[in-house]
């Protein structure tokens, strides 16, 4: 029988984090993007594109992320598109956390007093240009902390990927365990991994939190 | 052709009837005092003059842009008349000058040059030159208040609206505020102004309007309207704030 250290173990997790940390990187940037799509959308004059947002919100944060990956990837497949584990991994992860960011970003435009809506309409900016120059900038401040913060969401839900195949820590951790026969060891070093990575996320939400509530102070 | 032409507008919340018939016509170069105890609809009035509030009935034009609904008209309105608030509404991400340059910038399309320049000169003449780069927290009320007043006259409208602007200053600092307004009417601006000071109506405007109830209940002369008005409501208030 075959033995492994436990720098097998460690170098195997570490290879396999790779694909967490790009996995999350993809989602935080496409949801990010497609989350702005959502806030507009939210916030729009149009009752249609207004109503549809909020159903894709409702949608998207009131069933669990793990149904949206089974949907995407076996519902596709019926229909009988074959969509590869990492393709539905990016696709459902994205489709959720741009519900969530897109909320939570519309929170924060929502947080800017109607004093500057009011003197930029004034001024005879559009709805466009008062969101570029006066709101956007304004609730940015206030949106990095909790965005950074539900950055560390995303990567802990990038472990319900494991369970169509992708192979990231999670799924690695499984496949670890099924060789070693060490599922204690294994999930322990996974563990930690996460924590490695989600811990200094959320001291640097935390960090920018007092920050720019410091600075809002005045 | 009245600069200013307001007629018989209305506008309801709800149940609630805030402007019921209300017309008013104001010459170019004309200052006008709005004054009247506080829900009598005279906030309400300035808003719907350059489409903050919408009307139910009735029609609001300046220099010939209607009050309409579309983006473009509500934009074509806004180029032709300014608005200052109470509570100033800088825009704080932005230093002093930016905020003036800004909507030069972006709705006019003017050259930065050109916006700095008239930003600049827009500064100067509240008297706050040297402040060009501060940040609006960094400023008193009363210098905020003059910034607003800079930054509207930066999109060269044919009328200053100004609702309550002194209201939300420390009593020492509400002079400085009104000698710059002061100034603009010398200089032969339009002025429309939701007011509560009473001396700064009577000596510099050319007439006031007493609202009551949603209704132009008194309009005149100020020396005429404070000596001797005519109605019960007027005395009461007069005799009320004076």
């Amino acid at each position: 029988m075959i033995s492994f250290s436990l720098w097998d173990i460690i170098r195997n997790l570490l290879l396999a984090a790779r694909w967490t940390v790009l996995l999350s990187l993809a989602t935080f940037v496409l949801g990010g993007a497609v989350g702005m799509l959502v806030l507009f959308a939210r916030m729009s004059k149009r009752n249609f594109l207004r109503h549809g947002a909020k159903l894709y919100i409702e949608l998207f944060q009131g069933t669990p992320l793990l149904m949206q990956l089974f949907l995407i990837f076996f519902g596709l497949a019926l229909f009988g598109l074959e969509v590869p584990a990492w393709l539905a991994a990016g696709l459902a992860l994205t489709l959720w956390s741009a519900s969530f960011l897109g909320e939570i970003w519309r929170g924060c435009v929502e947080a800017i007093p109607r004093g500057q809506w009011e003197a930029s309409s004034v001024l005879a900016m559009g709805h466009l240009q008062q969101m570029r120059h006066i709101i956007l900038p304004q609730a940015l401040r206030i949106a990095i902390a909790p965005t950074v913060g539900f950055g560390v969401q995303v990567i802990k839900g990038t472990a319900v990927t494991s369970i169509i195949g992708f192979v990231e820590l999670s799924k690695a951790g499984t496949v670890i365990t099924n060789a070693t026969f060490m599922p204690f060891t294994v999930f322990a070093a996974v563990g930690f991994f996460y924590f490695a990575l989600c811990w200094p996320l959320s001291k640097y939400s935390q960090f920018l939190e007092r920050k720019f509530n410091a600075a809002h102070r005045h | 052709m009245p600069l200013i032409a307001i007629e018989d507008v209305k506008k309801s919340y709800g149940d609630n009837e805030v402007l019921k018939g209300i017309r008013l016509s104001v010459e170019a170069g004309e200052v006008i005092a709005i004054i009247g105890k506080s829900g009598s609809g005279k906030s309400t009035l300035l808003r719907c003059i350059n489409g903050l509030e919408t009307i139910d009935q009735g029609s609001i034009s300046v220099a010939g842009a209607y009050l309409g609904t579309s983006e473009l008209e509500l934009k074509t309105l806004r180029l032709k008349v300014g608005m200052i608030f109470q509570q100033f509404n800088l825009f704080p991400h932005l230093s002093v000058g930016r905020n003036v340059m800004i909507s030069p910038m972006i709705v006019k399309g003017m050259p930065e040059q050109q916006a700095r320049e008239l930003a600049k000169q827009n500064l100067e003449r509240v008297g706050l030159g040297q402040k060009f780069d501060s940040f609006p927290e960094q400023l008193s009320g009363g210098q905020q208040q003059r910034v607003a007043i800079a930054r509207a006259l930066s999109m060269q409208p044919q009328a200053l609206l100004c609702d309550e602007i002194t209201s939300a200053l420390d009593p020492e600092l509400v002079n400085e505020v009104l000698a710059v307004v002061r100034s603009l009417a010398d200089d032969g601006m339009t002025l429309l102004m939701v007011t509560h000071e009473m001396r700064f109506a009577r000596e510099v405007c050319d007439r006031v309007v007493f609202m009551h109830q949603g209704k132009v209940h008194e309009i005149g002369a100020p020396e005429e309207l404070f000596t001797n008005p005519k109605t019960p409501e007027l005395q009461q208030f007069i005799g009320m704030t004076s």
